[in-house]
């Protein structure tokens, strides 16, 4: 069996949780090379999306990710809003109104995701943003669906990945938003953005192996 | 009708105040702030919600420029414009430009009437005052490099000079002062209007020249005259406001 919408919308709140549980780690991360809002404005952003999950009659994935998405261009505020906004966005409609979601499925909208932050964003692998973390994320996806995994290993391969890359965001140095400010002075910090990827997408893997 | 403005900010401080800036040099165009998150009060980020408001509000049938600062505001008003049905977008510009100086710039390229692209370029041309060697339009060659002002004994040095009592109730307001502007940015004349370059829309404007004030103007080099004769015409015409 797939993943269903009540997995997603299971994903959405766990993020919304587990964002919630380290507001003060991307706080902190972001206070050193950012303006030290990303870990309120993605609390903000998915305890927003949460309440409008709670009224129900998202009957598809696809339906999920789209009323995440939009509430998220809404809320957050920072430049996390249009970045995420644009990824959930995007994998809805790779996603189209499937009701299930097979491993060739996670690695469509998991692309089309990141393909969505690289447009937005106009950043490349390296320049220390949550691209770091969606790219090596897509690729293990790509690599475990073809070597026969199901969803859910899937998305563990992409959320270990996603964490891997975050971490090598570290000793990088800024080229693309409020970090690039920085220059060389941001080399030594792990980008919040990609942090928050990683928890994302720790969510999506945690959620899905419970629903199965 | 005029092209209308839209400002978007992370600060709602930022928006408003760029408009209040603007709007005294174009009481006529409807410019709408968009800073800040949506909360009350705003916090500091920016809202799809508010852009799209925003834009309805400022759209009034001749196109909108959006002017933003920071990268996620330009990201927030590029996916605003993603959302809009193609008849709306195609009325709608994002210039790459300065906040402050293109909103300015654009506001004053709207009040004299021009179209959403004229106003979209005239805020890519306005440009970051700290670089001196690109300060047009905001300050005069003369101001921008203080030692390459033209010796007195120039071959082009004869200047045709004039000056005319302003007859309009509104003076050389912000309208009348593009139209100058961009006709002597035509001409090969170097013009100077009570002292500040008559290719600034800008300065022309600082003058603040009201009714029954005396404008005078000196040219020099090969079109000075026709500059001469143009101003002329212009300013007893009463820049078509009589």
């Amino acid at each position: 069996m797939g993943l269903t919408a009540h997995w997603a919308e299971a994903w959405i709140r766990e993020s919304s949780k587990v964002l919630t549980e380290h507001r003060a780690e991307l706080i902190e991360l972001d206070r050193v090379i950012g303006d030290a809002d990303h870990g309120e404005n993605m609390q903000r952003g998915f305890a927003a999306v949460t309440a409008k999950l709670d009224g129900g009659g998202q009957d598809t994935p696809a339906a999920v990710f789209k009323l995440t998405a939009m509430t998220l261009m809404s809320t957050v505020g920072g430049a996390a809003g249009p970045l995420y906004g644009t990824a959930f966005l995007r994998a809805a409609t790779a996603l189209g109104d499937a009701a299930e979601i097979d491993p060739a499925a996670v690695v469509a909208f998991l692309t089309a995701a990141r393909d969505g932050v690289v447009a937005r964003g106009k950043a490349e692998p390296g320049d220390k943003t949550m691209i770091d973390a969606w790219t090596p994320a897509v690729e293990a996806a790509e690599t475990a669906k073809s070597a026969g995994a199901s969803s859910t290993e899937v998305l563990e391969a992409a959320a270990n990945a996603a964490q891997a890359g975050a971490l090598a965001t570290e000793p990088l140095i800024a080229r693309k938003g409020r970090a690039s400010y920085l220059g060389e002075r941001s080399a030594g910090h792990r980008d919040p953005g990609a942090q928050s990827t990683a928890l994302i997408l720790q969510a999506a893997a945690d959620t899905a192996g419970r629903e199965q | 009708m005029t092209v209308g403005l839209v400002i978007v900010s992370h600060s709602s401080k930022i928006a408003e105040g760029v408009i209040e800036l603007a709007a005294q040099m174009a009481p006529n165009v409807q410019m709408v702030a968009a800073g800040g998150t949506s909360d009350s009060p705003p916090r500091i980020g920016t809202s799809l919600e508010k852009v799209q408001s925003a834009l309805e509000e400022a759209d009034q049938g001749d196109g909108v420029v959006v002017l933003t600062d920071l990268g996620s505001a330009v990201m927030t008003a590029e996916m605003t414009l993603e959302f809009l049905a193609p008849d709306a977008r195609s009325r709608i510009r994002l210039p790459r430009a300065a906040l402050v100086e293109g909103s300015v710039a654009a506001a004053v390229q709207a009040e004299s009437g021009s179209t959403v692209d004229e106003v979209a370029t005239a805020a890519e041309g306005a440009v970051v005052s700290i670089d001196p060697e690109s300060l047009e339009p905001f300050v005069s060659h003369g101001a921008a490099a203080p030692g390459h002002s033209l010796p007195l004994d120039e071959p082009a040095g004869i200047p045709v000079t004039g000056a005319w009592t302003l007859p309009n109730k509104m003076g050389l307001h912000a309208r009348p002062a593009a139209v100058l502007a961009r006709a002597l940015t035509d001409l090969d004349a170097e013009v100077t209007i009570n002292g500040v370059d008559g290719k600034s829309v800008m300065l022309l404007m600082s003058l603040a020249l009201g009714e029954g004030q005396e404008l005078r103007a000196e040219a020099t080099g090969p079109q000075a005259q026709e500059a001469i004769e143009y101003i002329a015409g212009a300013v007893k015409a009463g820049f078509g406001e009589l």
